[in-house]
Parts: C-alpha cells; structure tokens; sequence
C-alpha cells in the first residue's frame, strides 16, 4: 500500500513538473487526477530509463544501486546504469548522438565540461522538483536549468602514506615539489581531454602558475616522469601504489580518504592517504536530461529523484563526494576523515570556456606528444 | 550472343548501385562538405601539430614498406623458387596473418614484445611489417615463380655471382610486381588506426587516429573533416604516383607457367630454404602464441583467471569499465552474421550485374572499388555525421554498423566471384540458347550456378572482415553495444593486469574465429581446384 501510495505521489509530483514548464499551474492540476486512477498513472510509464554514467560510477552493489532500486520499487521504473567511458568521452559521444542519446539522463558532466555540454545541446533543460534545497552557488551555475547540480568536491592530490615513508619521501606540500627530482616517476594524473578530475587538475596548475607559466610546470612535471591514464579509475586503482600500482601520488579527491578508511580490509584509526590541501579545486558535478531522449516525464522523475535527500545522503560515501542537497546530515566518518579546503581553487568559468580547447590541445602536445 | 533483358539487369544492379550512393557517396559528400568551414581549415592547417602527424604517418609508412619489402623478399623467393615440405602451410600462415583483425595484430606484438618496446613506433614498425609480409610474397612471389630461369643460368654460365645475377637479372624483373606490392602496404600503413590505437603511445598518431580523436574524444567534428580530406589528398597523390611508377617500370615479359618451384638440390639452397622457411614461420606465429601465454600470466604467475571471470570487466567488485566481454563476443558474432549476409546478397547481384553489363558494369565495379581506397575511419565517420537527421535518422539503427562492415567487406565479395563468372564460356550460354532457352533461362541455367562456390568463399571472407572491423565501428558502435575489436582495445589500454589479460583472453578468441575462416577458405579453395 504504501509503495502504491508513494507512486501516485511521485506520478502527480512530475506530471505537475513536466506540464509546469509550457501550461499554467491549473491546468497541470486539472490534468493529474492522481489519486482517481493510480494503475493507469504508473502503467504509462516506460519500463525502464538508461543513467549514461563515468565509470567510476558504481554499478551494482552499493548503497547508491540499493536506492536506485528503491526508485524502480516506486515508480516500476528500472533505471540500467549505462558506462560510457571517462566524462571527456562521455560528453564527445553524447555530443556526436545529439538527438539520438545512447541513454535518457546523464549523471557526472562537471563545472569544467558543462559549457560545452550545453553549446552542444547534448542536454534538454529542465529544474528539478526539490531543487530549493541545493544552495545559490551551486544553482547559479545553471540559471537556466540547463542541468541539475548533483555533488560537488575537491580535487587534490592525495598521497600514499605508508609508500611515501617507505621510499623516504616527504609527502609533497605543493605543486612546486611535484617538480622536486626527489619525486621523480612518482605522480600519475589523468588524461584532461578524457577525464574530468585531469581537467580540473590541469586548471588547478594554470590558476597556480598563470596563463604564461603552467606550460614550463608541466615540461618540468614531464621531465620528472609524470605517467598519465585516461580515466580516474584507472590512476587510482589500476597505478595507485596504495592499490597495488607504482605510484604513490595521484590525481583524487579531498574526500578520497575517508574512503579508504570506511572500506579498509582491517579497521584503521587514521586515514592511510593524505591530501596535498593546496592543491585542491573546486569541482561541482551536474546531471541532465539528454535531449532526444523519448522518456522524457520517466528521465525528470530520475533528475528529481537525484536530488531528493534519500539519494544524496549515499552519495559521499559510495563516489566520494558532496551531495549539493543541503538538508543532507554527513557521515561521521566522512566528517572526520575528508579534507575540506579553507579556500579552494576555482577558474572562472568564462575562462574555461573560452579556453578549454587551446589548452587541452596545449597540454596533449606538451604532455602526450 | 543473345542478351538478357535490360530489366532484369538494371534490377539486379539497382540494390549495389543504391546501396553505394546512399551509405558511400551520400556520407563522403557530406564529410566534404562539413569540411568546408574556413575557420577550421585555418586551425588545422596552422596547428604545427598537424604537419607533425603528416609527417609522422608519412615516414613510419615509408619505413614500414620498406623493412616490408626487405623482410618479405627472402620467403617471396623461397616459396617461389622452392617445393619443400610445409612449404604451402606457409603460405597459409601469412595469408592467416595477413587477414587477422589488426586489433588482435596489435595485441600480438604488444604481447610478444619485451616491456621495453612496448607502446615504442618499433613495436608499430614490427607489427606493420609481419602484418604486409604475405601482400610481398604474394604478388612479388606469384611474378617471381613464374619467371623464366634461363636468363638467370645464362649470366650465372657467364661468370655473375649469385648476386650479380639477383642485382642485374632477377631484381629488375621484378621490379613492376615490387612497386605494385609497395603500394598496397604504403596505402595500409599509411592508413594505419588499429594497430596504433592498440601498440602507439598516446602520442603517436596517424592521420587517422587524429581524426578519431578529434571527433570522439574531442567533439570537434570540423577540424576531424578536414584531417580526412587532407588524408584523401595526401592518397591521391600517391596513387598518381604509384600508377606513374608501374607504367615506367612495367616491361613484356613472357612469364612461364611451366618452371615450377623446385626441390632444393644443392646443399646450399636446402639450407637457406629450412632457415628462411622455418625463420618466417616462427617470427610469424610467435606473436599468436605470446597472445595465447599473455591471457594466462599475470605479474604474480600462471593463472586461467582472466579465463575465468571473462563474464565481467571490473576495476574492482561493482565499478565496471563499461565493456561486458560476453556481450561483446555476443554482439560481434550477430554483427558478423548480418554483416555476411547483407555483403554476400549485395556483392552477388553486383557481381551478376557487372558480368552481364557491359560498360555501366564496370562503373558500377569501379564505384564498389571505392570503400577499399578510402580508410575505414572515413567510412564510420561519414556514416556517422550523415545519418543524424530525419529521414535518415539511422545513426542508432541496430543495423549500422552491420550495413558499414558490409560495405567494407562487399568490394571482396565481388572479386571473389566476378572472376569466376566471366570465366564461363560463352558457348555454353549460346548452346542454350540454340536449344531453345530465352536469354534468361540460359542465363540462370548456366551463369547463376557458378556463383555458389565462390560466394561460400565470399561469406567466410567477408566474415572475416567484420569480426575484424575496427575503425568503422569505433564510430558507429553506441556505448553497451561494443564489439569484440571495440573491447580488446578497450581492456588492452588499462593499466590493471587482470584487465589486460582479458584483453587477451578475447583477441586469442577472435584470432582462433579468424584462423578457422582462413582454414575454411583454403579448404573450398584446394577443392576448387
């Protein structure tokens, strides 16, 4: 019964969100009789919506996969998860099916990306139910509802502890020392054309180093043998020394840590990876509807359902980051064990746009060859 | 000679002749035209980068041919001047080579050479070279059978050493066969995508590559246009150029079926044929048999894991690469199958077309020609920006990539069988109809029955093709629908182990499908004969 309830619930909720936008608010009303004909509501649904997602998105088995089903068991709706490679892949693939998405809703175009998502058109704008809960900075980003702002965290460089100490190193306290010789052969970053933490990293040195100087840094990163991969999955848990690799700094989250204590083999007291704090910038993730897509009212449920406190609150402890949804109570572990910058590093996103290209055309170049 | 009805021609040739125009012409007008954007033909012109990568396919396409030609000549000459045991498993073993997938070529040489090669332009070079040896012994090996040894003998009685003899007798006959073999290796190594994507470091970059990374990775479909049509120019002219070279270099010859390969009888020559036989064979299947041991070993020793748990692709329990290697295999064999058969129906009636046409035949032969010349990058990427709209809206059509591997594969289906259909004797079809039959009776009585054998080997060519198919498919293939090439270069580019030894583990797969085609070819073929 509740489950029942719950549906029509959810079922008047968006067929109220998708009529707002072109019919006035009586109207919308006088076309949900909800709670006359429940079965028919639900039944017109389709069966199920595909998440095109990064591949650090888990896929089954987390508490994230559990609260997705719990949204099936509400609206009879299954949501497959669909992986389409790193964000920078993700986005070119959408951007070349425009009109024929591989999927109906994309869950990880961030702050760095998302103007070229939205030149694209890759995405069908719409503001989600619930959206009042996510603060001001996060919902500028998107005046125009061009996507649903869905975490936000950190991106640092984050150290192997244990490796670190046994190789005699100090962990690095800047980006200047990842320069140092002594930390040759040492670092693994990801590729800023395919991976969104790559990008933001790499926008995180020119903000150091300037427009004229974060070429020379790079060289210098180069010549100390930096090892690049496309993905973030692949640098931290395919070349991470702390998960079996040969490098004990990578390009992570400030929240990485907490991680790795929730989830070690054998309880720990302190956190066995560290984070470089000034290195961190600031990353907001965005989730949107993919234009084209023929489930459009099923895809705003999914958007809407995002963002809703139960979904969020999964959220840090499964892909490491921040809900957006201010009504979310952190973890304690999370609390205690994630690093959250005093100031954190931002480009402007003007910047970024009128940039992106030159300099991930620049840094191929200088770093790939 | 009666004729067939023109409508019965003109139906036979209209599903080729519209296939070609709407999946081959329709696409590349469309590339071309999203190529003429000023702004982006400035950009990339202008990016130094961009002559970079010219000049990078440029030379290793060079250096590829060359080391080709000179690794290729030694069992060119063996195999044509020398009956030995083993000596047509050879053949059959770099034909086998010549046809495997170049995803699995790639992963070969990845798996056969040292770590300290790998993802080097030597590991690119080596996989080039042992991929075009059978195009040298092939055409060059089929000249040199059958040229006539007496010249050779006479300047051997006149006192030249064996090397004189080959510098001043052998070599410039030859020479015709030589260039003609250098070009087919040039156009594929200098349209190489395959192989780099799977051996090249992330820097090293064809043309080809570039366009896929500009458009995939990059979104930058413009600038991708323009690197085709570059590509496309720098083509033609070495077409001109090698069609100038054969016309120069080409001589009358009375070449003579009659000198057949030898047993080697001296001591010397029985030496050399067991070194470079046995030398050929082993640098040729080494690299199959590391693919084999790779999907089995790990850093931390032997195990069948990869074997085991190749139903999943994880980085760890419940993150997935987003590649279901099971899937793929799944999807690639129902993609062969569609493929095969939308080539094999296409390719028959152009074929039965083109033989009773006349001068419209070879038009229509010479358009099915075309998807060979153009790189299969170009074909995926034209389809792909062509059919976006509606009416065509066919982009996330089930039956693209199947209709684009088909297109690869129908220009083999139709040399496979053209020849044999003009080979009929126009008696027979005049005796026909002498006895009474119509021009159509004769012609399906006698004409279409000929077209069975050489259509099974057809299918298994074009089988081939697809289950290999790469670059086409990079583009057309959605995401969850991968093929098995689309996976292996997926797997084999993660940094984790486990990961690339299931990377292995499908490219041993797909190297065993396509050494059962090669095996069922030869087959037909022996019986054929």
């Amino acid at each position: 019964m509740i489950i029942r309830t719950l549906t029509v619930a959810v079922a008047a909720a968006t067929l109220l969100a998708a009529c707002g936008s072109d019919s006035n608010d009586t109207a919308a009303t006088d076309e949900a009789p909800a709670s006359d004909q429940p079965v028919d509501v639900q039944e017109g649904f389709a069966e199920s919506i595909t998440l095109v997602t990064y591949e650090s998105f888990p896929t089954e088995g987390t508490p994230i996969n559990d609260q997705l089903a719990a949204f099936t068991a509400d609206t009879g709706i299954d949501v497959e998860i669909l992986v389409a490679g790193d964000t920078g892949t993700m986005l070119s693939k959408a951007e070349l099916t425009v009109g024929n998405p591989e999927g109906d809703v994309m869950w990880g175009i961030d702050n760095s990306f998302l103007s070229r998502a939205v030149e694209s058109g890759v995405f069908e704008p719409y503001v989600a139910d619930g959206l009042d809960a996510i603060p001001a900075q996060f919902t500028e980003l998107v005046s125009n509802g061009e996507a649903t702002p869905v975490d936000f965290g950190d991106v640092c460089l984050n150290y192997d502890i244990a490796a670190l100490d046994a190789a005699g190193v100090e962990p690095p306290a800047g980006f200047a020392d990842l320069a140092d010789p002594a930390y040759a052969d040492l670092l693994v970053v990801q590729n800023p054309a395919t991976s969104s933490p790559g990008l933001a990293f790499l926008l995180a040195t020119i903000d150091e180093y300037g427009a004229d100087g974060w070429e020379a840094y790079w060289q210098q990163l180069v010549d100390n043998g930096v090892a690049v991969t496309d993905g973030w999955t692949s640098a931290y848990y395919e070349l991470f020394s702390y998960y079996g690799g040969d490098r004990p700094i990578v390009v992570s989250y400030g929240s990485s840590p907490p991680f790795e204590v929730l989830f070690a083999e054998e309880p720990l007291d302190t956190a066995p990876t560290g984070v470089v704090e000034s290195t961190c910038i600031r990353q907001v993730e965005f989730a949107g509807i993919l234009a084209g897509t023929e489930k459009l009212v099923e895809a705003q449920l999914l958007i809407d359902f995002l963002v809703s406190d139960d979904f969020q609150t999964e959220l840090p402890l499964n892909v490491f980051v921040f809900p957006t949804n201010e009504n979310v109570e952190l973890d304690p572990t999370f609390v205690e064990y994630a690093v959250i910058p005093d100031t954190s590093r931002s480009v402007d996103p003007a910047d970024i746009d009128a940039n992106r290209a030159d300099w991930i055309d620049t840094w191929t170049d200088l770093v790939i060859g | 000679m009666n004729r067939l009805p023109r409508r019965l021609v003109v139906g036979l040739a209209i599903t080729p002749a519209v296939g070609l125009a709407v999946f081959y012409l329709w696409p590349f007008a469309t590339l071309l035209a999203e190529a003429i954007s000023w702004e982006a033909v400035t950009t990339v012109l202008g990016r130094g980068r961009t002559w970079e990568i010219v000049w990078f396919t440029t030379w290793q396409a060079i250096a590829s041919t060359v080391l080709t030609m000179l690794v290729g000549l030694a069992p060119a000459w063996v195999v044509a001047r020398f009956d030995f045991p083993g000596r047509r498993g050879l053949v059959s073993i770099l034909t086998a080579v010549f046809v495997m997938p170049t995803v699995v070529m790639g992963a070969a040489m990845l798996a056969v050479l040292p770590d300290s090669l790998d993802r080097t332009v030597w590991a690119v070079l080596g996989a080039h070279v042992l991929f075009n040896v059978a195009v040298i012994v092939r055409t060059v090996g089929a000249v040199w059978e059958h040229l006539p040894v007496d010249m050779e003998h006479a300047a051997a009685t006149l006192g030249a050493s064996p090397i004189a003899v080959f510098r001043h007798i052998t070599l410039p006959l030859l020479k015709p066969a030589m260039s003609a073999a250098a070009a087919i290796v040039f156009l594929f190594t200098f349209t190489s995508f395959g192989v780099i994507r799977v051996v090249g470091a992330p820097g090293t970059r064809t043309i080809e590559v570039e366009v896929w990374r500009r458009a995939t990775q990059l979104g930058q479909v413009d600038q991708a246009a323009v690197l085709t049509v570059l590509q496309l120019v720098a083509l033609a002219a070495v077409a001109v150029w090698s069609v100038r070279a054969q016309r120069r270099h080409s001589r009358a010859l009375a070449l003579r079926p009659l000198t057949r390969p030898q047993r080697p009888r001296r001591q010397r020559d029985r030496r050399s044929v067991a070194a470079v036989a046995s030398a050929t064979a082993v640098v040729a299947l080494g690299p199959f048999v590391a693919l084999v041991v790779r999907s089995m070993s790990t850093p931390t020793g032997w195990t069948l894991e990869a074997w085991r748990t190749i139903d999943t692709a994880e980085v760890r329990p419940g993150l997935s690469v987003g590649i279901d290697p099971i899937d793929a295999l799944v999807n690639s064999l129902q993609t062969m199958l569609w493929a095969t058969a939308i080539a094999v129906i296409v390719g028959a009636l152009a074929s039965l077309a083109i033989a009773a046409a006349g001068r419209a035949g070879r038009v229509l032969d010479a358009g099915l020609m075309l998807p060979i010349g153009t790189s299969a990058v170009t074909i995926g990427f034209g389809m792909l920006i062509t059919f976006d709209t509606d009416p065509v809206d066919w982009r996330a059509s089930w039956w693209i990539v199947p209709v684009g591997h088909a297109l690869v594969a129908v220009p083999f289906v139709v040399r496979t069988t053209l020849g044999v259909l003009r080979a009929v004797d126009p008696d027979l079809v005049a005796a026909a109809n002498t006895l009474g039959a119509s021009p159509t009776r004769a012609w399906s009585t006698v004409i279409v029955p000929h077209l069975w054998k050489p259509l099974a080997v057809a299918a298994a060519f074009a089988a081939a093709i697809s289950l290999g198919e790469f670059g086409a498919t990079s583009f057309l293939s959605r995401s969850g629908n991968e093929t098995l090439p689309i996976a292996i270069e997926a797997l084999l580019g993660r940094p984790g182990s486990l990961l690339q030894a299931k990377g292995y583990v499908l490219a041993t797969m797909l190297a065993a499908a396509t050494m059962v085609v090669v095996l069922v070819v030869d087959r037909f073929q022996e019986r054929g004969r």
